[in-house]
């Protein structure tokens, strides 16, 4: 057995993180395309449509990651769709940022004061330029804050990626424990470099949202 | 596909699934008592007049909301032992749980007190009230009506992210789905059943904590 420095525990510690960052935005970049298509259709006008993105949303978020997770990477290939860690993770981050984005999103929509959709529209304005020049620029500014507040909550979900063996940065510190026996540096090392990670998007948000606030006064 | 679905092969394991949400719901319970007495006195020590006490407050929110739970539970069950401190699996969720659901109630809670008008503290305190009593009696039942819906919605959450326990193998539901599906051979099924378990438990548990707010908070909710 090769003995492991400090060094090269936090070296492949920082290495694994950038699996932790990618997987976050790949679920971030999907999860929001995913996540505005189905605001478009919650804002809608079809009331089963609009039900439908309703049940999905708390379906997402009413039942544990894990156990969605579980039932893609163990379950699907019982029903003959083979699934690999890394794409069982991305699809299952995607979904589950696309219901909370969504449920972010509409809030921030719904906040837009009525009067804006009718002053558009009795400017002659049709339904999708309404929502492209009037609505989502306001709703945009308005959604920005929780967004970035939610960034955090889904680099800390990859570390469930760990569960079904994707190699992130929870999942390399498992393997470097069974061949260091040092889980409390190792560990704390981890929990420092997610710390690290979210704490600024933490205090970015914040500080959007401070601006938000001001602004609107 | 010739795969059909067979959720019979699950009804055998009905004791199992009721040990596992006893579990489930028992951690919960247990996080959510000690998480908001926790949390009240985090709350109130974060508007302490001394910095450090408010520094210290600050750092333990920022440094558990901002690290994934299950790192938290593996640092308490993995790492401490080697400084001595060996808990079994149930009691390094247990603690593990309390000290994640403290943070955020200490977040929520304080935001709920700052919500709370000036004039109330003073008024309380110009009756003759002594500053524990106006805080008790006045300051604090109008803080929790302020903030309950969120405190609900963290306990729920709690509960969710608990699922995570069963990887230091304690015996929670989703450790029971994991014994389940390695002895039926079923997995699909057996996730389905008990994602869809979660999900009643997380609805019924909203409904009763929102029922219980509506007695406790008869006339105070704003």
């Amino acid at each position: 057995m090769t003995d492991f420095t400090l060094w090269d525990i936090a070296r492949n510690l920082l290495l694994a993180g950038r699996w932790t960052l990618l997987l976050s935005a790949i679920a971030f970049a999907g999860g929001g395309f995913f996540g505005l298509v189905l605001l478009l259709i919650r804002i809608g006008t079809g009331k089963w449509l609009r039900r439908a993105v309703s049940l999905y949303v708390e379906l997402f978020q009413s039942t544990p990651l894990l156990m969605q997770l579980f039932m893609v990477y163990f379950g699907l290939p019982r029903l003959g769709i083979d699934v690999s860690a890394w794409l069982a993770a991305a699809v299952c981050l995607t979904l589950y940022s696309s219901a909370f984005l969504t449920d972010i999103w509409r809030g921030a929509v719904e906040a837009i004061p009525r009067g804006q959709w009718d002053g558009s529209a009795s400017l002659g304005l049709h339904y999708l330029a309404q929502l492209r020049l009037v609505i989502l620029p306001q709703a945009t500014r308005m959604a920005i804050p929780p967004t970035v507040g939610f960034l955090v909550q889904l680099v800390k979900s990859t570390a469930l990626a760990s569960i079904v063996g994707f190699h992130e940065l929870t999942r390399t510190a498992q393997i470097l424990t069974n061949a260091t026996f040092q889980p409390f540096v190792i560990y704390g090392m981890v929990a420092l470099i997610y710390f690290a990670i979210c704490y600024p998007l933490t205090e970015l948000s914040r500080r959007l949202e401070r601006q938000l606030m001001t602004s609107a006064r | 596909m010739g795969y059909q679905l067979d959720f019979g092969a699950l009804v055998q394991y009905l004791g199992l699934f009721f040990e596992g949400t006893a579990v489930t719901l028992g951690l919960t319970a247990l996080a959510s008592l000690i998480g908001t007495g926790l949390g009240i006195a985090g709350a109130a020590a974060s508007r302490s007049r001394h910095i450090w006490v408010r520094r210290s407050m600050a750092f333990y929110v920022e440094l558990i909301r901002n690290t994934p739970f299950i790192v938290q539970m593996f640092f308490i069950f993995f790492g401490l032992p080697s400084v001595g401190l060996r808990l079994s699996a149930l009691q390094a969720a247990a603690l593990a749980m309390i000290i994640n659901l403290t943070a955020y109630e200490i977040e929520i809670i304080r935001a709920g007190l700052e919500a709370v008008p000036p004039g109330q503290n003073e008024a309380a305190r110009s009756m003759g009230l002594h500053s524990l009593a106006v805080f008790g009696l006045i300051v604090l039942p109008q803080a929790l009506a302020n903030v309950y819906p969120a405190l609900v919605g963290q306990i729920t959450i709690t509960m969710l992210e608990s699922a995570v326990v069963s990887q230091i193998a304690v015996v929670d539901l989703t450790h029971v789905a994991d014994l389940i599906q390695s002895r039926n051979f079923r997995s699909f099924e057996t996730y389905l059943v008990i994602t869809l378990a979660y999900l009643v438990l997380a609805v019924l548990l909203r409904r009763l904590l929102a029922l219980a707010g509506r007695g406790l908070f008869a006339g105070r909710a704003p």
